[in-house]
């Protein structure tokens, strides 16, 4: 399936303060999650799902490791003779005003203009979750909606420009407020978009002439009463990034069997880079429960409500519990961990032990050696 | 135009293995899943991209769809080239008339346009038959420095399992002296493991001398080899060491899969040096449920563990349910075992069902006549009903039961 008219953008650095140490060395998207996955793999899988055969990445910093993931787009579909993946980094423009994303687009105005597509769907990297971008699509065509605003109704995401949509029944946004964090269950974006390219262009280029920078305070705020609005609701299982905890919460969710198989379907799988390693191997002492485990690790210990990504190593005694260790992890002999976030290729010596807290796991730098 | 090839590998993959029985009723045999995510052809595939050989030519015939979907472009091998890479080479019909491969060197004869198109100095012929990991520029050095026509690959076996491979016999450097085929009283134990490398000018005119004898089955190994010993030709052979394993039987592909939960055993799935390629979909990793015992297994992407899993290789999307114990068996792609089932030492093959409380295969010590022993087989797409009991050996179809030699 492919879908000429709709070009797709993604905004891999947006929120990259958010998880602190995790996104030292990397852009939020390419943040490993889910065993095997990085956070831009919800949104790229979703947009080639839905057929979209263009999709442009517009980096600012620390994107080696992203370029490094997404490569030439083939593992979602989007390496093709016309259209696929573009890179695109507009690095004239100024860091402060870059986040506000109305200078980037600014920016990449000629890129827009050439583009054959009329409609556009932006999209940060900050949630996890199997939104369908087709259904996204087809209700903002059918409703003739300016912009279309995805949305995931619950608690509030401890972000500092969080928007929440007052709807009406029809989800027509009534009201838009931005940088507040009430209590209680309410329409949240999500970071993406769907709009009409022209009118993405003009909005955005009488923005810049007035150096509005912030999409949602400047755009869509500031003309919430001349353009039509709606959002469109996520699925429950939607988990927005806002922190480490929250990226901690929305691992472990993963270990429950109806949200996995939300979040991670069979039927419209998230794609991601294969890595050809071997499946994985579980020795003679490996005592493994409500875990997920990905390819090419061992496991000879103790492994407890746990996310192992590939080619982690859980050694004889060893024992890991309520914890996300990522690629290339070691567990040595007798170590344990809890309550803890070991970031790619960390190395517990044997009998150390690392222990945080339910509700503030500790966070281990990249290829540190404990 | 095609890029000048110094080596062309040619991957005999028309076979049927037949005695895999309902395994390859519906797949050619390097097709075959092995080792929780493999099938049979990875092997020979990944070795040739490993070795620095990009240009393979497969042939096939025997069930071809399922194997040439899964090759596609060779992209999953980094054998999608443009002037070289993965091709699938099926019969095909031309003016002087349509010929199934009658042989193996007839397969290479009826291809010889495509290798010319390279004009290669040598060709490597490989099978789809095997695990094993081999530096084929190794041999092709071997070869050269031997100023060889021909160089065949030999592994030492044990001595009172010589008589069932072909063997070869070594005179001074590494010469051929002769070769015997199964003899019941073999004079060496190197075995030849059907990978050969030949000048191609040499082999081309064999070739061509081959299909003018009408008496000849067109077959490397009974044809083709001794004519070319026979002329005085230079042959030698290159000894392999290391693991090889020919999987054309039930047993031996149940104990191949098992040697990969050996830690003794030295094959290494993960070496990244040597990395085994394959074609996957994408797929979740695996889950092990709250109540789930696993150890000694092998499994792969998209599986759920909820239940027992022991000395057992589990390819993706397996799900073993709460309560349900599998124990030193294969469960392939889209097997489900029940609540409450019971899976020992069985082949289950691709989206098997086993119903809940059923219990399939039986153990070699709960037998007391160990000749009745043997694994169980269920085919693809057979659901074994509730409490039903499959036996040691059976081989269980769709269209019923049956045994296996």
């Amino acid at each position: 399936m492919r879908n000429n008219r709709v070009l797709g953008l993604l905004f891999p650095n947006r929120h990259d303060d958010a998880l602190r140490e995790l996104t030292a060395e990397r852009a939020l998207g390419s943040v490993p999650f889910g065993g095997r996955y990085r956070l831009i793999d919800f949104a790229l899988s979703g947009m080639a799902h839905a057929g979209i055969g263009k999709v442009g990445i517009v980096t600012k910093r620390n994107d080696q490791s992203l370029m490094e993931h997404l490569g030439s787009g083939k593992a979602w579909g989007l390496s093709r003779k016309t259209e696929g993946l573009y890179y695109l980094a507009p690095h004239d423009v100024p860091d402060t005003l870059y986040d506000g994303r109305v200078a980037a687009l600014h920016a990449l105005d000629d890129f827009l203009e050439s583009s054959i597509e009329d409609v556009v769907v932006l999209s940060d990297c900050h949630v996890v979750g199997n939104l369908s971008y087709k259904a996204l699509i087809e209700s903002h065509v059918d409703s003739g909606a300016d912009v279309t605003v995805a949305y995931r109704f619950g608690e509030c995401p401890a972000l500092a420009d969080n928007l929440v949509l007052d709807l009406d029944e029809n989800d027509d946004v009534t009201a838009l407020r931005l940088g507040v964090n009430p209590a209680g269950d309410h329409a949240c974006g999500i970071g993406t978009y769907v709009m009409n390219k022209d009118l993405l262009r003009r909005l955005v280029a009488e923005a810049a002439a007035e150096n509005f920078m912030h999409f949602d305070r400047d755009v869509l705020l500031r003309l919430s009463q001349t353009l039509r609005i709606r959002g469109y609701k996520a699925p429950a299982a939607t988990y927005i990034i806002s922190s480490p905890e929250t990226y901690f919460e929305a691992s472990m969710a993963l270990l429950d069997d109806q949200r996995r198989n939300a979040v991670l379907p069979l039927g419209t799988p998230v794609y991601t880079v294969n890595r050809d390693v071997c499946p994985a191997i579980y020795g003679l002492n490996s005592c493994v429960s409500r875990s997920l485990v990905a390819d090419g690790s061992f496991v000879d210990g103790t492994v407890k409500n746990s996310v192992l990504f590939r080619d982690v190593r859980v050694e004889k005694g060893a024992v890991v519990e309520n914890a996300i260790l990522m690629q290339g992890t070691v567990v040595k002999a007798g170590a344990r961990v809890s309550h803890a976030i070991l970031d790619k290729d960390v190395v517990l010596s044997e009998g150390k032990s690392l222990t945080g807290l339910a509700e503030l796991p500790l966070c281990v730098k990249k290829g540190k050696h404990v | 135009m095609f890029r000048k090839q110094e080596c062309v590998a040619m991957l005999l993959a028309g076979g049927q293995g037949s005695r895999l029985y309902t395994l390859t009723q519906k797949i050619a045999k390097p097709a075959v899943p092995y080792g929780g995510k493999y099938r049979i052809i990875d092997f020979p595939l990944s070795n040739c991209v490993n070795s620095g050989i990009d240009t393979v030519g497969v042939l096939t015939q025997y069930q071809p769809l399922e194997l040439s979907d899964y090759i596609g472009s060779g992209q999953a091998w980094d054998l999608d080239i443009a002037d070289a890479g993965v091709h699938i080479l099926p019969p095909y019909q031309q003016t002087s008339g349509a010929d199934w491969y009658k042989g193996t060197a007839n397969a290479i004869f009826q291809n010889r346009n495509f290798i010319e198109r390279y004009d290669p100095e040598y060709v490597l012929i490989l099978s789809g038959d095997h695990i094993y990991k081999m530096d084929y520029s190794n041999m092709l050095a071997f070869h050269k420095s031997h100023r060889a026509a021909c160089t065949v690959a030999v592994l030492a076996v044990e001595p009172e399992e010589a008589h069932r491979f072909g063997i070869v016999n070594v005179g001074d450097g590494d010469r051929i002296a002769e070769f015997e085929e199964k003899p019941e009283h073999p004079k060496s134990h190197l075995a030849s493991m059907g990978i050969y490398i030949f000048s191609w000018a040499k082999l081309k005119a064999y070739l061509e001398a081959d299909e003018q004898n009408p008496a000849s089955k067109n077959d490397f190994g009974h044809d083709v080899l001794p004519a070319m010993l026979k002329a005085g030709e230079p042959m030698v052979a290159y000894p392999f060491e290391g693991y090889w394993k020919d999987v054309g039987t039930i047993d031996s592909l149940w104990e191949a899969n098992m040697d990969l939960l050996n830690p003794n055993v030295p094959l290494d799935l993960s070496d990244p040096a040597w990395r085994i390629y394959s074609n996957n979909p994408a797929l979740p990793p695996q889950f092990i449920g709250a109540h789930a015992s696993v150890q000694n297994s092998m499994i792969s992407e998209g599986c759920s563990v909820y239940g027992t899993v022991d000395f057992s290789v589990l390819f993706p999307t397996a799900v073993v349910e709460e309560g349900a114990e599998v124990r030193d068996s294969i469960l392939m792609p889209g097997v489900r075992v029940k609540a409450g089932a019971k899976v020992q030492y069985s082949i289950l093959a691709e989206n098997v069902t086993v119903g809940e409380n059923a219990v399939v295969g039986e153990r070699p010590e709960d037998k007391e006549n160990l000749e009745e022993w043997g694994v169980a087989v269920v085919g693809e797409h057979v659901t074994v009903a509730e409490n039903e009991r499959i036996p040691a050996k059976a081989m269980v179809d769709a269209k019923g039961g049956g045994a296996h030699a």
